[in-house]
């Protein structure tokens, strides 16, 4: 801003705090009043300082024009820049380096302008904290139930005397059972601080089993500061049970946390269960098979940057394709001239790992690169205020077990599955009765890469899309395909599920680095014991 | 569209120095070693300082050299494994003779070139945050001490947001353990209860964050504020965030302080959830002055891609190349015992606006600055030392390196300097 125009601002903003102090006590103010109050919030938040910013919000707020909540709400998002030249407001959709504006101010639609033109009027923690609260109050009473309980939960957190008037006048009309049941617990949190024992009682009756870490803290500082013993009593029993619930739903959290790191772990390891089980193959290179997955994911989201979630769905077979045809590829170029030697087989596909990698480095950069997760897919599914399940988890625990379902029809009822479980169990008899086993052992390891590219696809949602993808999982695959025994598609899934519950029960009190430990010297014992796993193979090829 | 410009900057990149080399034939240059990985885990942060270099030794031959002779680059790449940063050091010194050396990232790797540094008396300038705790005479830390980044972070989420119950959550590695050590002599200092501190460690590229989020969000929904202190390293950021942002863990109550995110490592994440989480730097890209304009513009032109980011190490590179190329020029040879000399007390402009200078301690003054991440992936500066902070090489908050003063300039000359017993321990 010019230093002239900003010194005539600054005056201009004395000028009109003093005059809104002046209305704010002259009683309701009318129309025209309202709208120079919202023209000056919009000056002050020009300023760079973030207290001037503050300012400015709250006289929007309290200006009550009309578009002042859509004005707070692309605030809040970022959604609001000024033109540097002139220093007019404007709400800009961002593309690239364009920007097609609107003015703030009269709605009109200013065309397409240079981003560079453009400065975003940037908010700190503490005003984004204040929009929240001031958006929150204008949704009270938004006819959304979702949003009004959004809001109410927003005002348990800060409960003040003041705004137990307020929550009485809005039960008298909340229609919405939640809310409702949400505006009674606040007004609860409120009663416990009144000084008048009979009403402490009755808040606590009300609060029994409520699941609102609200309510946890102000029961702990109620048994803290509390004298009579009535009260106190009532209190530090109903926050068992509130503890005790809590507990139950730790518990089943602990669970699904297990389950999901499972999941991923038999995403990734049920290719190699195909590879090494069936086929008996050590491929170090697995994991740069999932690399190529979580990279064909990538690449098809850039070609069709609009549909997120349909290039997503078409990462899927895609995704197969590629990493298949490259498993197909290294087999027929290198392993199998390997075959029966374990130890060259090894050195040979951790030698192909090092340069799949390098490769991507060289092609997509070693930065990592940026899979956008659709909006189905993020957030989580409120059970209840102390248990969420993370959406992509649970879409992933889903994924793996049709997976898991999808490969195990293949080998049970197609005949390309009978003629792999024929070759794995005896490979002389198998050639014997007309099967051509090169081609299987070939068509195997492509089927065993197409699933590790799959695996890529979900893998892209959980964690970074880079050259070094694949290294972070492969130890954990040989873990779980030794564990539930080798050739075994089932002991994949409960070896995989259960060192995911395992892991996650020995991490709150061993620390995740000593977890992961003490899986492995588990695991090490249990081959002591049980050399061929949890299921060991039947039959002949199990000698 | 994206990777082909990288490829086409990359071929740039290698064309210029085989020009550079062309060069070498024909007249007698001066030759910096630039140490940075450029394939492996690490190659993902080091690359773009490799590059930084280039720009810098490029720009300065096009203002007609250093001592009326042309600089050359000669790049190494240690291929992110710590013995080779060793052997590759030693190579550039023994064999390439190079006036000074850039490079290292990891802690681990610039432990590793140290002994190569100190038996051949050569120079390295390392341009990374690190815990502190080390002065050689070999070695200019051009990055943040933690004095420089963590307790200022620190400082500001409890008085300026405050902030009483704190999670130091880091990599399993030197640098978070020395950090959160030091930090937590420090809040105890300040007088928070053991019970408001919580402790994590994960290993390097941890991507299963769901059990320790929500263990950060039971421990900060005990009705005081809480922030996390995080010294999580590179990749496990992005699940760690993506944890965070679905299990609804938004800034405005707990906020996210994090020393080894910045403008490169979010390049690579959609910074929606994360917006108004928390990062302490020397300088942000979005730092309004003439330099860093200057700077951001060359650097688009050389690496000709202007979606490209600039970030805190590669300022630190241009802080350091600057000072080294002033005390040169000042001590008129490139010999490195003259070097030592002459770099203490040069100062240089840095990029946030202010002047940075060489300590006797062989660390900078810088500013540092606390910024917001915004949607597009930014950081917004929300607050700032007044003045610039000298880097303390031993920390003032824990047993056994309070004592210790670093000061390479005569009659001291020494490295660890027991202000105590009045005895120099290590190096001399």
């Amino acid at each position: 801003m010019h230093p002239l125009s900003h010194r005539a601002c600054s005056l201009k903003i004395f000028f009109f705090l003093f005059l809104s102090f002046f209305l704010f006590y002259a009683g309701p103010t009318h129309a025209g009043e309202n709208t120079t109050r919202f023209e000056e919030g919009l000056s002050l938040l020009l300023h760079k300082d973030f207290k001037l910013k503050g300012k400015g919000i709250q006289q929007i707020a309290d200006s009550g024009e009309k578009h002042s909540e859509q004005l707070l709400q692309a605030l809040l998002e970022g959604g609001l820049y000024r033109v540097k030249k002139d220093n007019t407001l404007v709400y800009a959709a961002i593309d690239g380096s364009k920007a097609s504006i609107t003015a703030v101010l009269d709605g009109r639609d200013l065309g397409i302008a240079k981003k560079r033109k453009l400065k975003k009027i940037t908010i700190n923690n503490t005003l984004r904290t204040k929009l929240k609260g001031v958006l929150a109050a204008i949704d009270l009473n938004n006819p959304d139930p979702e949003i009004r309980l959004a809001a109410v939960n927003k005002l348990i957190t800060t409960p003040t005397m003041d705004s137990s008037a307020l929550l009485e006048k809005l039960l008298q009309t909340e229609p919405d059972d939640n809310v409702r049941l949400a505006l009674t617990t606040a007004m609860a949190i409120i009663s416990l601080r009144s000084p008048d024992s009979e009403q402490k009682l009755a808040a606590l009756a009300v609060l029994r089993g409520s699941l609102n870490p609200a309510v946890r803290n102000e029961l702990n500082s109620l048994i803290a500061r509390e004298q009579n013993q009535e009260v106190r009593k009532k209190a530090e029993s109903v926050l068992t049970a509130i503890e005790s619930k809590i507990a139950f739903y730790a518990l089943v959290e602990k669970i699904f946390f297990g389950l999901s790191l499972g999941s991923v772990l038999v995403l990734a390891a049920i290719g190699l269960a195909i590879t090494f089980g069936v086929i008996g193959v050590i491929n170090m290179a697995h994991g740069e098979l999932i690399m190529l997955g979580a990279y064909t994911t990538y690449v098809l989201q850039q070609m069709m940057p609009g549909s997120i979630s349909l290039a997503l769905f078409l990462a899927i077979p895609a995704a197969f394709i590629v990493s298949g045809l490259a498993g197909i590829i290294i087999e027929r170029s290198v392993i199998r001239f390997l075959y029966g030697r374990p130890l060259e087989t090894l050195l040979a596909t951790f030698g192909i790992s090092l340069i799949l990698q390098q490769a991507v480095r060289s092609v997509f950069s070693p930065l990592n690169r940026s899979v956008a997760t659709p909006a189905w897919m993020s957030g989580s599914l409120q059970i209840n205020p102390i248990l969420s399940l993370t959406t992509n988890r649970l879409t992933i625990f889903v994924f793996a077990l049709l997976v898991f379902a999808g490969l195990y029809l293949i080998l049970k009822k197609s005949s390309i599955g009978l003629q792999v479980r024929a070759v794995s169990q005896n490979r002389a008899m198998a050639r014997a009765m007309g099967i051509r086993a090169a081609r299987v052992d070939a068509l195997t390891f492509g089927l065993g890469s197409g699933i590790a590219g799959i695996a890529g696809v979900a893998l892209s949602q959980l964690t970074n899309v880079g050259p070094n993808l694949g290294q972070a999982y492969i130890i954990d695959s040989f873990m779980v395909v030794v564990f539930g025994g080798v050739g075994n598609l089932w002991g994949t899934l409960i070896g995989g599920l259960s060192l995911g519950v395992a892991n996650k029960f020995f991490e709150p009190w061993a620390g995740a680095v000593l977890a992961k430990i003490l899986i492995l010297v588990f695991i090490i014992l249990f081959i002591q014991k049980r050399p061929q796993g949890l299921f060991p193979q039947k039959g002949r090829a199990a000698g | 569209m994206k990777s082909k410009l990288l490829t086409a900057s990359l071929a740039c990149a290698l064309t210029l120095s085989s020009l550079f080399s062309g060069q070498a034939r024909a007249e007698e240059t001066i030759k910096v070693g630039v140490l940075h990985s450029l394939s492996g885990t690490m190659a993902i942060s080091e690359t773009t300082l490799k590059d930084t270099m280039l720009m810098l030794i490029d720009e300065q031959n096009k203002k007609g050299g250093l001592l009326g002779k042309k600089l050359e680059a000669v790049v190494v790449d240690p291929a992110s494994n710590w013995p080779l940063f060793a052997e590759k050091a030693r190579e550039l010194i023994s064999k390439d003779k190079v006036a000074a050396v850039f490079g290292c990232w990891t802690s681990v790797s610039r432990k590793s070139v140290l002994p190569v540094f100190e038996e051949l008396n050569s120079l390295l300038f390392y341009p990374v945050q690190y815990e502190g705790e080390e002065s050689s005479k070999n070695v200019f830390y051009t990055g943040a001490a933690p004095n420089q980044q963590a307790i200022p972070a620190v400082d500001y989420l409890m008085n300026e947001m405050g902030v009483k119950r704190w999670v130091l959550a880091g990599t399993d590695y030197v640098y978070p353990r020395t950090t959160n050590k030091i930090l937590e002599a420090y809040l105890k200092d300040k007088g928070v209860a053991e019970e408001d501190i919580m402790i994590n460690y994960t290993p390097f590229g941890h991507s299963d964050w769901q059990s320790i989020v929500s263990d950060i969000k039971k421990f900060g929904s005990a009705g005081k504020k809480t922030a996390v202190v995080s010294t999580i390293n590179g990749d496990a950021n992005v699940p760690f965030y993506k944890e965070l942002g679905n299990q609804g863990i938004t800034a405005d109550k707990i906020p996210v302080v994090a020393f080894s995110v910045g403008e490169e490592e979010l390049s690579g994440i959609d910074t929606n959830p994360l917006v108004g989480h928390l990062a302490a730097w020397n300088y942000f890209m979005s730092v309004d002055n003439e330099t860093n304009d200057a700077f951001i513009e060359s650097w688009h032109k050389f690496i000709k891609n202007d979606t490209r980011v600039t970030n805190d190490p590669m300022e630190a590179h241009y802080i350091g190349f600057n000072m080294w190329v002033k005390a040169v020029e000042k001590a008129g040879t490139t010999d490195p015992t003259a070097v030592q000399d002459a770099i203490i007390g040069v100062t240089v402009p840095n990029l946030s606006g202010g002047y940075s200078a060489m300590m006797p301690n062989h660390h900078i003054t810088k500013p540092v600055l606390i910024g917001e991440i915004q949607n597009d992936g930014q950081f917004e500066v929300v607050w700032q030392t007044s003045g610039m902070v000298a880097g303390d090489a031993w920390s003032d908050y824990l047993e056994g390196s309070k004592d210790l003063i670093s000061d390479w300039r005569n009659p001291l000359s020494c490295g660890s300097f027991n202000v105590k017993t009045g005895k120099c321990s290590g190096q001399k």
